[in-house]
């Protein structure tokens, strides 16, 4: 290791292994410094957006940048007691589980939704054979989209998707049940 | 047992049935191929969906992002809270008539802190800010130069004391900054370890930049 030292600030390089950068960045932009939120913009932009599209089903750069832009808000909230990412992913959902818009629809669509005895799927709104896994994700029915992108492609639990869309955990086993069956058919 | 629902089989993947209801499913997929060709089916879906990739957005949205966040994209806007404004305001009342008497005796120096020397014992030689060779180690220590630039050019407009007190803080908050590198060379994967050398730099610049505020106070 070399160590130089100019004026109190010290040079040191070395090959162990490097802090968590996100942890660093986040403390950095907690306090007010834009080119440290920049970097993990960098690095979690992709993550967010692909957040957005999957769970509208479309692009929505408005949306994205609401996120992150809330993610900055809220900074001073993010304690390191979970990874950045995975703070920045909360916020992220619920921006966009909570805009107005969409809470609306959302309901909306949940009432004209089927949500069981769904073993054969053929309503106009199912994905049809062939079609690209991220198009037939895209095109279930708002419901069903989020319920499937929240636990089989992020990982939620049925209990907290309930929380937080404020349905009850059959209702969201349901609807999982329906995407399932509707996207096995892209599959085949 | 009769054939399962296909939601039924969907629950069986996610281990979301009753144990009894879980064996009698398990039962009847040794012995029926419809059931067990759709469970595959299912499975399928789950793994395809957990291995979907991200994809970037078709524009870069930072200038939007940082014209709603209030800066010039890339441009440092420091921040102080409000109990920590108010510490400085309070502490401007006392140091103001100290600044002189720092010039007369000379008294204690900032330069010393942070320093390290390059014979340090071996065992100290894992004592690394390694972020200085991150991307986000660059940000942090190119804020902490220019603030500790800042303070070793005022600090003789604050008084003795305040020198004496901001660097044994200092010193302090490098020692257990250095304690956590140590101890995250060691257990690498720690989030505590790193949440805490995180908020460990932060009081740093916390700390320097309510010093360098008091030398631009007291000009």
């Amino acid at each position: 290791m070399i160590t130089t030292s100019i004026g109190y600030r010290t040079l040191h390089t070395t090959d162990a292994p490097a802090p968590d950068a996100d942890a660093v960045d986040a403390a950095l932009a907690a306090s007010g410094d834009a080119h440290a939120f920049e970097r993990l913009y960098r690095r979690h932009v992709n993550r967010i957006h692909t957040l957005v599209r999957r769970m509208l089903g479309e692009e929505n750069d408005d949306v994205t940048q609401e996120v992150l832009v809330r993610a900055w808000q809220k900074l001073h909230t993010f304690r390191g007691e979970s990874a950045f990412g995975t703070w920045l992913h909360r916020v992220g959902v619920n921006v966009i589980l909570n805009r107005r818009s969409e809470r609306s629809r959302f309901r909306q669509r949940f009432l004209e939704e089927p949500a069981a005895g769904l073993d054969a799927p053929a309503c106009s709104t199912s994905p049809a054979v062939g079609l690209d896994f991220e198009t037939a994700i895209a095109r279930l029915p708002a419901g069903a989209r989020k319920i499937f992108v929240l636990h089989d492609v992020e990982g939620y639990r049925h209990e907290e998707i309930a929380g937080l869309l404020g349905i009850s955990p059959g209702t969201s086993k349901s609807q999982l049940h329906y995407a399932r069956m509707a996207l096995r058919r892209t599959l085949g | 047992m009769p054939h399962p629902s296909s939601e039924q089989l969907s629950d069986y993947l996610d281990d979301e049935l009753a144990p009894a209801a879980r064996a009698e499913v398990h039962a009847h997929l040794a012995s029926c191929t419809d059931c067990a060709a759709l469970l595959a089916e299912l499975r399928r879906v789950i793994s395809r969906a957990q291995a979907l990739d991200d994809s970037p957005p078709q524009a870069d949205l930072w200038p939007g992002v940082a014209a709603a966040i209030g800066g010039t994209p890339g441009r440092r806007r420091p921040s102080f809270s409000w109990p920590q404004l108010i510490a400085a305001g309070l502490a401007l009342v006392v140091l103001s008539g100290g600044a002189v008497a720092l010039l007369l005796n000379g008294g204690a120096s900032f330069a010393g802190v942070g320093r390290r020397s390059t014979t340090q014992s071996p065992g100290a030689s894992t004592v690394v800010p390694a972020a200085a060779s991150s991307e986000a180690g660059r940000g942090y220590d190119a804020a902490i130069r220019e603030l500790e630039a800042e303070l070793v050019a005022g600090q003789g407009r604050l008084d003795s004391t305040t020198v004496r007190v901001v660097t044994q803080k200092l010193q302090l908050i490098d020692r257990a900054i250095a304690e956590a590198e140590r101890a995250l060379a060691t257990d690498s994967a720690s989030t505590y370890l790193h949440s805490h050398l995180a908020q460990t730099r932060l009081r740093k610049l916390d700390l320097l930049r309510q010093a360098a505020a008091l030398t631009r106070a007291v000009s």
